[in-house]
């Protein structure tokens, strides 16, 4: 049950973390060392990642809810910070403001979105979601006329970085010796901001709503006979969910400080519930795990480019286009050999096994 | 737990000192052309083991979906202590006190029997987001209580040694009683049991009729629908029998078994 991964039970506990936490604080300086600052980077986008996949796993993963519009939330969030802090519409107000206050209207929206399709299930709830999806990447794509409220296609600019007072994420600062450039902080912010995230997400599931939530992904009937209120509890779900999509759509506007409705399509959402079902269902470090795999991964398969040239002295197959039959095929692999994920739940583990047997 | 009484503890008192639990007024209900019920009328008093019993498909788990809330009745009244449940949604009907288990097994599967029924205990418990998060005291006070009851429930019904099992993994009788204590832990004041003895084996069988003299004897009031007969008669306190969504018969088992009407329905018009 425990979804802490039990490390060594002879070493204390408390080494363990201390251990973890000096990796990720040196993480990213290890990584500017090896890999290069695009890397860096990446890895504050992975993060982001890790953050939209664990609120899509509570939607998907816990209640049972397939929802393939859930990048909306994430658009949405985003959408909220630009306009409050761009030039767009000339406001400025500060990051600790705007991001709960995308988060919220996210969720709320979550709310909106979810009431209409409490009656769906499965495929029907699938197509109806991912119709949401779409109509809030169109409206974002077409309201910049009569009023202009997105900038339509052009997407809005010049977003404001993530500051606290003259201490902006956009600028290097140096402290005891070091350098941290801004991709450098960037990363302690989402890294503390994953972090709640993964916190939040732990204890819900071990809690009364968590085990409601899998209780109507379960077998609903039953869990309504048992006095779950189930359209209460979907709603929740929709709602927690698309609240991380809308922070996580802040965080995105604020470190881009770009984004257009191209950003917001529904091969996001596909991609992120990839993440959710390779790395494993409804198991946070799966869902973690298969978040930064699939963000770091086709990166990865850039250099295959490269890789060609020295072997075979020029580039026979576009990386562009290798990259996506690799991707491909990796799935469909870990389909089938791993079909409950990478790393799936104890639970979900031995129902794939039973099913074998 | 002091001993089941053998027979019906009820049968002494007279009519006027039983109290109705659930009353079921003239309640129709039909799908289509089909009239799945027909003004089916009756009383369950509190304390007793009430048997519903007819044929295949004549309306017995309609009734119970009517009653709790999973079907909409076309016409009628449902009354449980006074409260309506008519027109309830499932969850409502259980808040009020009328918890069931399915014919067909519906156990949420890949959760382990402890959480099974945990989330029986939902229905009884308020902490919200707020609390699972922030582990207040409020929440971690209910959480502790709630597993406990729910071990104290998996003990009642005879599978502690399974709470860690996923519910799927169980053996079918002990999935039957899993039901039982999940039902048990929304607290009921009413207990609607839908064939719990199918498909069971004999001694599965006896075990199970203990559980429910003591579930009685705890003043829990059963409804229940059942076919075998001899677990029927030796059980109820009064039966009510269903043909075709018409209520045909009710009564106490003799007078039930010797029903011409009854006789007809089981056995077809020629046996007379």
């Amino acid at each position: 049950m425990s979804s802490v991964p039990n490390l060594n039970k002879t070493q204390p506990r408390w080494l363990v973390f201390a251990l973890l936490a000096l990796g990720l604080a040196l993480l990213p300086f290890l990584v500017d060392a090896g890999l290069g600052r695009s890397w860096v980077r990446l890895l504050d986008l992975a993060l982001l990642y890790v953050m939209l996949a664990l609120g899509l796993n509570i939607v998907v993963g816990y209640a049972g809810l397939l929802d393939l519009g859930y990048v909306a939330f994430y658009a949405l969030g985003a959408y909220v910070y630009a306009w409050l802090a761009s030039p767009h519409f000339g406001l400025h107000l500060p990051f600790w403001a705007i991001l709960p206050l995308g988060a919220a209207l996210a969720g709320l929206f979550g709310v909106l979105l979810g009431t209409p399709t409490l009656r769906l299930r499965g495929d029907y709830l699938a197509i109806v979601t991912l119709g949401f999806g779409e109509i809030v990447r169109i409206f974002m794509n077409n309201l910049n006329a009569p009023v202009n409220i997105t900038n339509g296609p052009q997407g809005i600019n010049l977003i404001d970085p993530v500051r606290l007072g003259s201490f902006s994420l956009s600028q290097p600062h140096t402290l005891f010796g070091f350098t941290f450039t801004g991709i450098h902080l960037t990363y302690y912010l989402f890294l503390l901001l994953t972090l709640a995230v993964i916190f939040i997400s732990m204890r819900l599931e071990n809690s009364r709503i968590g085990r409601a939530w899998v209780a109507i992904r379960e077998d609903e009937i039953a869990a309504a006979a048992t006095g779950i209120n189930t359209r209460n509890l979907k709603l929740l779900a929709f709602a927690m969910g698309a609240t991380f999509g809308g922070l996580a759509g802040g965080l995105f506007a604020s470190f881009q400080g770009f984004i257009s409705p191209e950003s917001f399509n529904l091969m996001e959402s596909i991609m992120i519930l990839c993440m959710i079902v390779l790395g494993g269902m409804g198991h946070i470090p799966g869902v973690i795990f298969g978040a930064l795999l699939l963000t770091l991964l086709p990166e990865a398969l850039r250099y295959t480019g490269d890789l060609q040239r020295n072997l075979l002295g020029q580039i026979y197959v576009d990386p562009a286009d290798l990259r996506m039959l690799l991707f491909g095929v990796a799935l469909v692999v870990v389909m089938l050999y791993r079909p409950a994920g990478l790393i799936p739940s104890a639970r979900r583990r031995q129902e794939f096994a039973d099913a074998k047997g | 737990m002091s001993a089941p009484k053998v027979g019906n503890p009820l049968s002494g008192k007279l009519d006027a000192e039983l109290t109705p639990l659930l009353t079921v007024s003239a309640v129709s209900k039909a799908f289509g052309g089909l009239q799945a019920l027909s003004d089916i009328s009756l009383q369950v008093h509190a304390g007793e083991i009430f048997g519903l019993i007819g044929p295949n498909g004549a309306g017995k788990t309609t009734l119970f979906n009517a009653l709790t809330g999973l079907y909409s009745i076309d016409r009628g009244e449902i009354r449980l202590n006074d409260a309506r449940l008519d027109g309830r949604p499932p969850h409502q009907v259980l808040h009020a006190g009328l918890a069931r288990t399915f014919q067909n097994i519906r156990l949420f599967a890949e959760m382990t029997a402890l959480e099974n029924v945990l989330v029986g205990r939902h229905a009884r418990t308020t902490s919200g987001v707020i609390g699972a998060v922030l582990r207040l005291p409020g929440t971690r006070r209910e959480e502790a209580d709630s597993c406990e009851r729910a071990h104290a429930l998996l003990r009642r019904v005879g599978i502690a040694q399974h709470a860690d099992r996923l519910a799927k993994n169980l053996p079918y009788g002990d999935q039957r009683r899993l039901e039982i204590a999940r039902a048990l832990a929304t607290e009921p004041s009413l207990l609607a049991l839908d064939e719990p003895a199918a498909g069971m084996n004999k001694g599965e069988r006896a075990a199970l009729r203990e559980l429910l003299l003591q579930l009685q004897a705890d003043g829990l009031t059963l409804l229940l629908i059942e076919h075998d007969v001899k677990l029927v008669m030796g059980l109820c306190t009064r039966l009510a029998v269903l043909d075709y969504g018409v209520k045909i018969a009710e009564g106490t088992p003799d007078v039930v078994s010797c029903d011409p009407k009854v006789i007809a329905a089981y056995l077809g018009d020629e046996a007379l």
